[in-house]
Order: structure tokens, then C-alpha cells, then sequence
């Protein structure tokens, strides 16, 4: 039954990785606590960490060194109170839930690590946007809901990058693929192990990373999906298929990877440049200028050449397409390869404003459904409104509820949407009952 | 290496805890996929609020354990009209959509800090099963035959597992047997030809919704009196799809597809983790870690269920053509 309980363990999937780092038996000659602090994989430099005794005698006062890294030895073994000096932390960066104390118990010959999660102040621990160096606590309403709302550009375009190839994709081959999260996180991956593993710059990686992308997108489409549309394979069979798959190179991705959550070499602690009411690192805004620069090349070319018309054709009515002369199979391909190269871009770039993990495309996968969805199943400039209606309503929504609880405020409209208008913003009426 | 022990954690992993909460869950969604055609992704959303209702009723609230399961059953009901009204008149892709949503959406209530008082947040809840175990009639011990044995507790969450996996297999029998199942077969069919024939479809796929999602909540109790706790990460969408990889596997809109699917995925899965740990630590293998275990499983997992679906989509004892593969 043990080892029955370890495997079930081993179910709950990379969670389990994540969470049982370093926590495991400390070396022999370590007595006392320790801990890392980090925000959005950075670490924190400089925080104060007081340790007491369980009765409030003062044991020893630390400071969080370049790495993060705090470590206090205890002579006794026994309970120890360990309080999080608030404001010693970035002015960006708070403890998640509040509770900046923690009472772990030392044992004899062994290091109790104490975890203290830090979330951004604004943004909410999950914001593929901008981790906000703001201090928002004494800014007015308006100013942070700029601030939001540009945060929710980003995230909505980042989210429209992935949507409108999966929107294509569906609209072409009726193939709900649930393995696009996985586009994703490919294209990040293949960014960080040219980046991180061979040294390149992260630019040169990312530009491999999109190539890569999208021949990884091509080749899925000729020996895999292709395949089984010659086969005739049913469109609900396709779709538990792509679950298959993306299970498959989801945990392929976490064999490989590992489960850490590991951030690029380059543009990580920038400084905030302030615009108007709105401040962010650098990064941000060439990333928007990036993402926007893409998804205009991509409309343009859907509307003006002859491939992307074919496209818009044969994502309408196949057989009418194929009827009129269309190469309906190299139209697909074709969109898969696009596609493939646009989700590793969103990749790249979803890597850049959080960390890099196995599991971020399975993360944002639903937000894409919703955005696509919401657009209009099937339609490209659909599934590129419903995405950035998704991402503002994800950030602005914070100014109401709690961060953590945004997503759930997206999805609760996707349904609610999908109960009046089930077409979505732009797509034509038909029965879809 | 250490055959003994590999075949007494597998031989036992045949009847556990896991395979059985794993079969109710199947059973359900053979009920929704395989007989009525609902493409419902939401399934571990059933398991969930049922797991919670009666842990926040018993630890929260403090009222006893038969209340706890009354208001668990209850939720489910209250979930499946909630999921059911606004998507059982959408199409397949839709309803796997918005099911997936929504069973993402109870996960995330349930382990946020805002509703941590009443759900505990990313810890769950613990502490509710006295009640249950009170009843226990088995002394403590082992029990078992031979080498295999389940100490007291186990056996008494095992044997009312497997008695509700009886009854829902024996009720999915009878319903089949009877006009009402015929309705949902030919709904999964042609729902147009159905309609057409004057029955109100809607109103049959809700009753469906609702009955698979009460033997999915089975699921969840025994899950939540086997480990005696319930964590809202237990409750992700990846159980939905092991769910779906079991019926597929056992065979859909077969009564005892699940249960036989179930039996072989926790077999093979177990089996294989157990003999890969050994060959790691006799050092046979040496291009993996005992941490990657077990991602190289449900890598196996995921590629499992692609080969069934492109090679063998009807499973052991399906029929192919009682699958739903298309959508309409």
C-alpha cells in the first residue's frame, strides 16, 4: 500500500516536483532554518528575516543574500518563530496571503526550510504581463486601472498570438486541439535550451526557437494529424487524440526539463520606465511592439495573399474550397506551420514576462480556448478581439476581486457568453445546438 | 531486484483505493460519453464538490457525516444543472470546452486564500472520516489472502468501494436494459431523429449529466475516506482525462468497461513505475532518475491513449460502431 500511495503521489503530476525541492534531509552538520526568497523567479536580494525562539527571545537576525539564499543554525533543536521583515522586501513584492511569520519546528542534525511565497503587488502571482514595479498602494484608482489595462494588452496579446493559430487550425480541420498549449511551451523550451544550454543570446534563440516552432508544427501536421485526416478519423476522436498528445509531450517536457520554473539570461531585473500613468520595464513595450507587429503581418497576410484568402476559404467551407481549385491539404499545412511558429513566439514571450515552466502552455491553455471562443469559433480576427477581451478582463477584473481568482472570472464570462451569443463576437450565426 | 514486492504492490494496486475511485469516476463518464455521447471534461469537478461537500460539512460546519454526504449528493446535483443548463444544448466541442472550464474554475475556488475558511485553501481538508470509520466492523489487523493484505481501515473503504462500483454497474445495467437507456443510445446516434420523435433531448442528456455526475461523487467520497482528506489539486483536469483514457481503454458504452479498464491502467501503471524504480536502483537503466519516473509514465499514458484511439478506438470489449467519434 506504500508504495501504492508514492504512486498515486507521483500522479499529481509536476506539482509534486515543484513543491519537494530542496526540502528533503539536509546534510548532517546544519541545525536550524533556511529558505530562498523569490519573486516571479528572480531572487530577492537584501530582505530582513528575524528568527526568535518560540517564547519571543531573539535568536539571530539575517538578511537575504544575491541569490536569495537565508540560512540561520540553531544550537537547540525545538520550535522557532521566523518573521518576514515586510518592509525590507522590493517595493514590488508582497507575502502571499499576508502572513509574514512562519513556526517551523527544528529537529536534532537537520535544516527546516521555511517558504515564504512572493507575489507582485499589483498583478497577482500569475501575470504573464508585466511584473509592475509600481507602488501601488497609494496610487488612485484610475492610475491602476491604466496600469491594468496595459497589463491586459499584453497578456491579451500574448494569448491572441497562441489563439488565432489553434482558431485557424479549427477552423480548417475542425480539430479542437488541446495539444496547442504545448506549441507553447515548446517554443519557450527551445528558446531556453539555446539561451540557457549552448549560451546564445536570448534574441538568436528566440528567432531558432520560432523557426523550430514552426517546422515542430509542420512535421505534427504531415506525419501525424494529416495522417489521420486521410483516415477519416472522427472530429471527437481527433480531439481526446490531442489530449493523448498533449499529455504525452506535456510530461515529455517535464522528463527533460524538470519541473523548476527557470528564467531566461537576459532582460530579467529591469528597471521600470514610467509613461503616463503607466510603468513597466522596458521589455514590455518591445514585446507589445512585437506582438503587435506580428498579429498586423499575419491579418495582412490573411487578407491580401493568395494563401491567406485560401486559408480564410478553406477555414469557411473545405469542400467548396477544395472544389474551386484550393490545395486544401498544403493550406493546411501551411496554416499549422504558421501556427506552430506563432504559439512558440507566444511562447518566448510568455517566458519572458514569467519564468519558463513545463507546464505554462497547459496554464494558458483555457484562456486561449475562452478567447477563441468567445471571438467565434474558427474565425482568425475573432479569436483576436475574444483574446484581448480575455486578457483586460483578467487584469482589470483584479481591481475588484482578489488576484488569484482572476482566471475564474474569464472562464465564468466564457459561459456566460456562450449562454447569449454561442457564435462568439464575430462568428456567423448557424446551428450549433 | 525485487520481484515479491513488485507483484504484491501490483496484484493489490488491481483492487486499491485509486483504481477504485478511478472506476466510479469512469463508470460516470461511460454513462455520459459512451451512452449519451456527452463530451463532459468536467468530471473531476463532480468528484470534487461531492470530496468537499462533505469535508466542509463535517469540519467547517461540524454537523455529522450522513448530513455531509447528503449535502456532497446534493452539490453534484446543483453542479450538473448549473453545467447542464447553458451547455447541453451546445455542440460536442462546446460542451468539452466549457466543462473543462468549469470543473477549472471549482479547482481554483477551492484552493484560493480568499475562501480559505471554508475550504482550506491549497491544503484541503482533513479530519472528517471518524465518522465513517466508527462504522468500520472489522477489528484491527490485516486482512487479505496471502502476501496481500489491506489493514482495517482500507479494507473497509475497499469493500464500500467495491460495493458501490457494483451497484452502479448493476444500476448502468438495468437502465441500459430499459426504454430510458435506448433514448440515450439513440440520442448519441442522431439527436435530430430523436428529437424528431417527439422526446424532449435536452431533458434526457440533463438526467444523464446528473446521474453519472452521482456515481462520479462515489469517486470522490472514497477518494476523500481513503486518504482521509481531499487537496483541491487532486481534483485537476488531468483526473477527467485518466478517466477517459480508462473508459477508452476497458471500452466505451460497455457496463463493465470501466471497471475492467481501470483494473489494467492502475496494473500496467504501478507494475510499470515499480519495475522502472528497481532497474534504476540495480542500475540497469542509468539514462533516467527515480524522479523521472514518474513523468516517463504518463508520458506512457498520453501515448497510450493516442495508439487506442488511431489503432483501437472501440478498446478491449467496445463495439466500434456504439462510439461516439464524431461530432454532429
Amino acid at each position: 500500500m506504500r508504495r501504492a500511495v508514492i504512486a498515486f503521489t507521483a500522479f499529481l503530476g509536476g506539482l509534486i516536483f515543484l513543491l519537494a525541492s530542496p526540502a528533503s534531509a539536509g546534510p548532517a552538520d546544519c541545525q536550524g532554518v533556511k529558505g530562498t526568497l523569490k519573486l516571479q523567479g528572480q531572487p530577492v536580494n537584501g530582505a530582513k528575516i528575524v528568527v526568535t525562539t518560540e517564547d519571543g527571545k531573539p535568536v539571530k537576525e539575517v538578511a537575504s543574500n544575491a541569490q536569495g539564499t537565508w540560512d540561520v543554525q540553531v544550537d537547540k533543536p525545538g520550535k522557532y518563530k521566523v518573521t518576514l521583515d515586510v518592509s525590507s522586501l522590493p517595493q514590488t513584492a508582497e507575502v502571499r496571503g499576508g502572513n509574514n511569520v512562519r513556526t517551523p519546528t527544528v529537529y536534532k542534525d537537520n535544516c527546516s526550510t521555511v517558504l515564504f511565497a512572493l507575489v507582485p503587488k499589483a498583478g497577482g502571482e500569475q501575470t504573464p504581463g508585466a511584473p509592475a514595479p509600481t507602488d501601488t498602494s497609494d496610487s488612485s484608482f484610475w492610475t491602476r486601472a491604466a496600469q491594468l489595462t496595459f497589463e491586459g494588452f499584453n497578456l491579451g496579446l500574448i494569448i491572441a498570438l497562441a489563439a488565432m493559430g489553434l482558431s485557424l487550425i479549427f477552423g480548417t480541420t475542425k480539430l479542437t486541439n488541446f495539444a496547442h498549449g504545448e506549441l507553447v511551451t515548446f517554443g519557450a523550451l527551445i528558446a531556453y535550451l539555446f539561451n540557457v544550454g549552448f549560451g546564445l543570446g536570448v534574441i538568436p534563440s528566440a528567432i531558432i526557437a520560432v523557426l523550430v516552432g514552426g517546422a515542430f508544427g509542420y512535421l505534427q501536421d504531415r506525419f501525424f494529424w494529416g495522417q489521420l485526416r486521410r483516415r477519416g478519423t472522427g472530429v471527437i476522436a481527433m480531439m481526446i487524440i490531442s489530449i493523448g498528445v498533449a499529455m504525452f509531450l506535456r510530461f515529455l517536457f517535464l522528463f527533460l526539463h524538470g519541473g523548476d520554473s527557470e528564467p531566461y539570461t537576459e532582460f530579467n531585473a529591469q528597471a521600470g520606465i514610467t509613461v503616463g500613468p503607466i510603468t513597466a520595464a522596458p521589455k514590455n513595450f518591445i514585446m507589445m511592439a512585437i506582438e503587435l507587429a506580428v498579429l498586423v503581418i499575419v491579418g495582412i497576410a490573411l487578407l491580401k495573399t493568395r494563401t491567406g484568402k485560401a486559408a480564410r476559404a478553406v477555414a469557411d467551407n473545405p469542400a467548396l474550397a477544395a472544389s474551386s481549385g484550393i490545395n486544401v491539404d498544403r493550406v493546411i499545412r501551411v496554416i499549422w506551420t504558421a501556427g506552430g511558429a506563432i504559439a512558440a513566439l507566444a511562447g518566448i514571450l510568455l517566458g519572458l514576462s514569467q519564468t519558463v515552466k513545463f507546464t505554462m502552455g497547459q496554464d494558458i491553455l483555457l484562456l486561449i480556448f475562452a478567447g477563441v471562443t468567445l471571438g467565434g469559433l474558427g474565425t482568425a480576427f475573432g479569436a483576436l478581439v475574444g483574446s484581448l477581451i480575455v486578457g483586460l478582463f483578467i487584469q482589470l477584473s483584479t481591481l475588484w476581486i482578489s488576484p488569484e481568482l482572476k482566471s475564474v472570472g474569464a472562464l465564468a464570462v466564457l459561459i456566460i457568453v456562450l449562454l447569449f451569443r454561442p457564435q462568439g463576437i464575430l462568428g456567423r450565426r448557424e446551428r450549433i445546438g | 531486484m525485487d520481484w515479491f514486492n513488485i507483484m504484491v504492490t501490483t496484484v493489490e494496486a488491481a483492487v486499491g483505493v485509486e483504481t477504485v475511485f478511478y472506476m466510479l469516476a469512469a463508470i460516470g463518464i461511460n454513462l455520459h460519453f459512451g451512452y449519451t455521447g456527452l463530451l463532459n471534461f468536467g468530471q473531476a469537478a463532480f468528484l470534487g464538490v461531492a470530496a468537499y461537500g462533505l469535508a466542509v460539512t463535517v469540519v467547517t460546519i461540524g454537523l455529522p457525516f450522513w448530513v455531509g454526504i447528503g449535502i456532497g449528493l446534493a452539490s453534484v446535483i446543483l453542479l450538473a444543472l448549473l453545467l447542464g443548463i447553458p451547455t447541453l444544448r451546445l455542440r460536442a466541442d462546446y460542451l468539452a470546452i466549457v466543462t473543462i472550464a468549469a470543473a477549472e474554475i471549482v479547482r481554483l475556488i477551492f484552493r484560493s486564500v480568499t475562501f480559505k475558511d471554508y475550504f482550506g485553501g491549497s491544503d484541503g481538508r482533513y479530519g472528517f472520516s471518524e465518522g465513517f470509520f466508527a462504522m468500520n466492523p472489522f477489528s484491527k489487523g490485516e486482512y487479505g489472502i496471502g502476501p496481500f493484505t489491506f489493514n482495517e481501515r482500507v479494507t473497509w473503504v475497499l469493500l464500500i468501494g467495491w460495493i458501490l462500483v457494483g451497484l452502479s454497474c448493476l444500476v448502468i445495467y438495468m437502465l441500459m436494459k430499459s426504454p430510458w437507456g435506448r433514448v440515450l443510445k439513440a440520442i448519441r446516434e442522431d439527436e435530430e431523429a430523436v428529437r424528431a420523435l417527439g422526446k424532449n433531448v435536452f431533458s434526457y442528456k440533463m438526467q444523464s449529466l446528473i446521474l453519472g455526475g452521482l456515481i462520479g461523487s462515489f469517486g470522490g467520497y472514497i477518494y476523500a475516506l481513503g486518504y482521509a482528506s481531499v487537496q483541491p489539486d487532486a481534483f485537476s483536469t488531468e483526473l477527467t482525462f485518466y478517466a477517459y483514457t480508462i473508459v477508452i481503454l476497458g471500452g466505451a458504452a460497455r457496463v463493465f468497461g470501466p471497471v475492467v479498464g481501470s483494473m489494467i491502467f492502475w496494473v500496467l501503471l504501478v507494475f510499470i513505475g515499480n519495475l522502472l524504480n528497481e532497474l534504476i536502483e540495480a542500475q540497469y537503466i542509468t539514462w533516467m532518475s527515480v524522479n523521472q519516473i514518474g513523468a516517463f509514465r504518463f508520458m506512457l499514458v498520453g501515448l497510450g491513449l493516442v495508439l487506442l484511439l488511431v489503432f483501437r478506438p472501440q478498446g478491449i470489449f467496445g463495439d466500434k460502431r456504439e462510439i461516439a467519434l464524431d461530432a454532429r
